[in-house]
């Protein structure tokens, strides 16, 4: 089935995309926000929550989400196995730093990643480890249709944690690694800032600046020459190809770069919590960041974020914050099971509502990306008799003029 | 090699290609109909063992009653799991996927797997989220029972259950019933018609909502007959058993060809023949490896024949539409 043809008067919306130029408007939304992610540990005990560790597990979410709309979202490539770039991340730092880790016993690593260094020179090498698997998982589904490639990676999203779970001379079977390095920073005029357990603020403040970082790559990325190619194999591959963009390259870089983003949270996760095992990168998650970007909206970041924010905070915090009054609702009204049920139990009937309702309903998300919206309209009946109508039109756009039908 | 042993788990093996064969089938019915991998069909074979264990129970039969009442009560369970499964898929499709008919493909993709969630947590609303085992209506006699000992009189370690007989048993019978409907009657016609060319179809006079219904209430229905067997095979039902069979299933029906119904029969029961002897034989490799490699196996699987041959053992090559 043809998408649409390529218009050659701008569209209003396409050209400035949201994350092409974005308004006043959005920058305000932009600082707003920011200043909660900045000023959220000190609302947090104003407030007398202890929700940082929550927030923690959210940024990680954020970061994924956004790693994820590059594959999903920016190339069009369905990816239902990414759950394992994140394992692959957390195993290379728990490997490179933790002393309990078979490569480090057998004296392997270099010293520069088992000292109190460690951690800065692992999170690279995470990031980059994860892009090289990307590549070698995507190398081999190049060829593939949009549903097979879904189910594809889903396969590798399964056989990575169990190939964790599995080789525990290597990676230490269900219990995983602990002692996973954590990072260290020097003290400066007589401050020094610590890593532990007991500090979860300097953990929360590292992950949203990582978040930042990634961000600021992402939006590079988006506006560069590969993200408007990958918008291009996208919207269309065949036409694509005869522009002469590399679908085997372009692809792969989606792949390779999508990757990496989860490598970055994989390792910072593996740190924050000092323990990695398998169960923590099961198919549910590969799902629940999908359900992240496609609530946000597929292509736009912002949205994107949002949508991890959303889901996340559902699954780390709302979820338990709502038992409580829906019990004592239950007691109220006197409906037993009401009164003991946990809303913790609901969180996938929760995300497959999202999916289900998103999809019927807002295709393109809450905040969709202009070029997404246009691309996810169904092609319904008007759509079509309007395009049979301009069947032999090179200009096709949105106002067809009185004098160019055939 | 141990013949014995190995014949034993050919045994094993065709047993659970039996009941893959009958959940690849409703892959590949509806692959082939409307081009949508029903990612939720595993969760629709979840929900035929947990219907046929809530209606088994509600009856009340046990081991101990009378012959007659228990067959009947197995009867009733798989008529039961069947309908309820093929109302469930058909609604599914009433409700989403019609409307999703002229959405990008991934767009009823991610709606399917967004159902499995639902459905997984209906699954854990219904039965918990722990494993349990069915209502025992299968006598005391006959769990350990030995056909080969018992009928023909054989000195020999191999064993042949009476419910690895029973799997075939059901499992044959509606396979040919499923060929006989999709290439004898008009329905079935009408399928295959849309399946070709659903404009075409339409064209000719096909109501093609009806037959894309008809393909999900088959194969919803031979998920729940899947679901019935399954939960006595296994002794065992847990809301999370669809994702492991559904994805099992799926690489049949890609090996076999998927859209093709032969294909997904003969790939159930190449992949009920690699699951159990990678069960039996991976400890052989490396000590200590065993049945917990076995999803890996099958995923490799999985991998290889998309990547080298997508178009399955006797899927014809279509080649992709611009």
């Amino acid at each position: 089935m043809a998408s649409r043809a390529v218009s050659l008067k701008p569209e209003p919306g396409a050209v400035t995309d949201r994350e092409g130029q974005l308004a006043s408007r959005d920058n305000l939304a932009l600082g707003i926000g920011l200043l909660f992610l900045l000023a959220y540990p000190a609302l947090d005990t104003l407030l007398g929550r202890t929700r940082l560790g929550a927030m923690e597990g959210i940024m990680v979410y954020v970061i994924l989400a956004m790693g994820l709309n590059i594959v999903v979202g920016y190339a069009g490539l369905l990816d239902l196995g990414y759950a394992a770039f994140f394992a692959i991340g957390a195993y290379t730092m728990g490997f490179l730093t933790s002393p309990a880790s078979y490569f480090v016993k057998q004296g392997w690593i270099p010293e520069l990643f088992t000292s109190k260094w460690g951690f800065w020179p692992a999170l690279a090498v995470s990031w980059v480890v994860a892009a090289i698997f990307g590549v070698l998982l995507g190398t081999p589904t190049l060829r593939l249709r949009g549903d097979y490639l879904a189910i594809v990676t889903l396969g590798f999203g399964e056989i990575v944690p169990n190939f964790f779970r599995n080789a525990a001379g290597v990676t230490g079977g269900i219990s995983g690694i602990n002692r996973v390095g954590v990072p260290y920073l020097p003290e400066i005029m007589g401050f020094r800032i610590h890593f532990s357990a007991s500090t979860q603020r300097n953990w929360y403040y590292l992950m949203v600046f990582i978040g930042l970082l990634s961000l600021l790559m992402i939006r590079r990325l988006y506006n560069s020459r590969l993200g408007r190619t990958w918008a291009a194999m996208r919207e269309d591959e065949i036409a694509a190809a005869s522009m002469g963009v590399n679908l085997v390259k372009t692809k792969l870089w989606a792949f390779a770069l999508g990757a990496s983003f989860a490598g970055f949270a994989g390792s910072i996760y593996a740190s924050a919590f000092t323990i990695v095992s398998p169960d923590q990168f099961e198919f549910s998650v590969s799902i629940t960041i999908l359900a992240m970007v496609i609530l946000g909206g597929l292509g736009n970041v912002y949205g994107v974020i949002v949508g991890a924010i959303l889901i996340g905070s559902f699954d780390r915090i709302l979820a338990e914050e709502l038992t409580k009054p829906l019990n004592s609702f239950g007691d109220a009204i006197g409906v037993g099971w009401l009164a003991n049920h946990s809303v913790t139990s609901d969180r996938f009937l929760v995300f497959g509502l999202a999916l289900v309702l998103m999809m019927l309903f807002r295709p393109a998300g809450l905040f969709p990306s202009a070029r997404r919206k246009a691309e996810m309209q169904p092609e319904d009946e008007a759509t079509l008799r309007h395009e049979n109508i301009q069947l032999y039109d090179t200009l096709e756009s949105d106002e067809p003029a009185a004098g160019s039908r055939v | 090699m141990d013949i014995s042993q190995l014949t034993q788990y050919l045994i094993i093996g065709l047993a659970d290609g039996a009941l893959i064969a009958l959940i690849a089938l409703g892959y590949t019915l509806v692959y082939g109909v409307v081009e949508l991998i029903n990612f939720a069909h595993g969760e629709i074979f979840m929900m035929g063992a947990f219907f046929a264990t809530t209606l088994i129970t509600w009856i009340g039969v046990t081991r101990d009653s009378s012959a007659p009442a228990i067959l009947v009560t197995a009867l009733l369970g798989l008529v039961g799991a069947m309908a309820f499964s093929a109302i469930l898929n058909f609604s599914i499709d009433r409700v989403a996927y019609r409307r999703l008919r002229n959405a990008p493909r991934l767009a009823p993709l991610i709606a399917a797997i967004g159902f499995s969630f639902i459905l997984q947590n209906i699954g854990i609303y219904w039965h918990g989220s722990n494993a349990f085992s069915p209502p025992s209506i299968i006598p005391t006699k006959y769990v350990r029972y030995n056909i080969l000992v018992e009928w023909f009189g054989l000195d020999t370690k191999i064993r042949v259950r009476p419910l690895d007989i029973a799997v075939l048993a059901v499992t044959i019978p509606l396979l040919i019933g499923l060929s006989w409907f999709v290439y004898r009657t008009r329905t079935g016609k009408a399928m295959r018609a849309t399946a070709q060319d659903r404009e075409a179809a339409a064209l000719m006079g096909i109501d093609i909502n009806r037959a894309i219904g008809v393909a999900f209430i088959l194969g919803g229905s031979l998920a729940g007959a899947a679901g019935m067997v399954a939960l006595y095979y296994n002794n065992s039902a847990r809301f999370q058993m669809g994702f492991r069979y559904g994805l099992f299933a799926f690489t049949a029906a890609v090996l076999g060809g998927i859209g093709n119904l032969n294909g997904a029969v003969l790939g159930g029961f190449i992949i009920g023949i690699i699951w159990s002897l990678s069960d039996g034989y991976m400890k052989t490799f490396v000590s200590g490896w065993g049945a917990q490699w076995t999803p890996s196996v099958i995923f490799g699987v999985l991998v290889i024949m998309m990547i080298f041959k997508p178009t399955g053992l006797l899927g014809e090559h279509t080649s992709d539409k611009v």
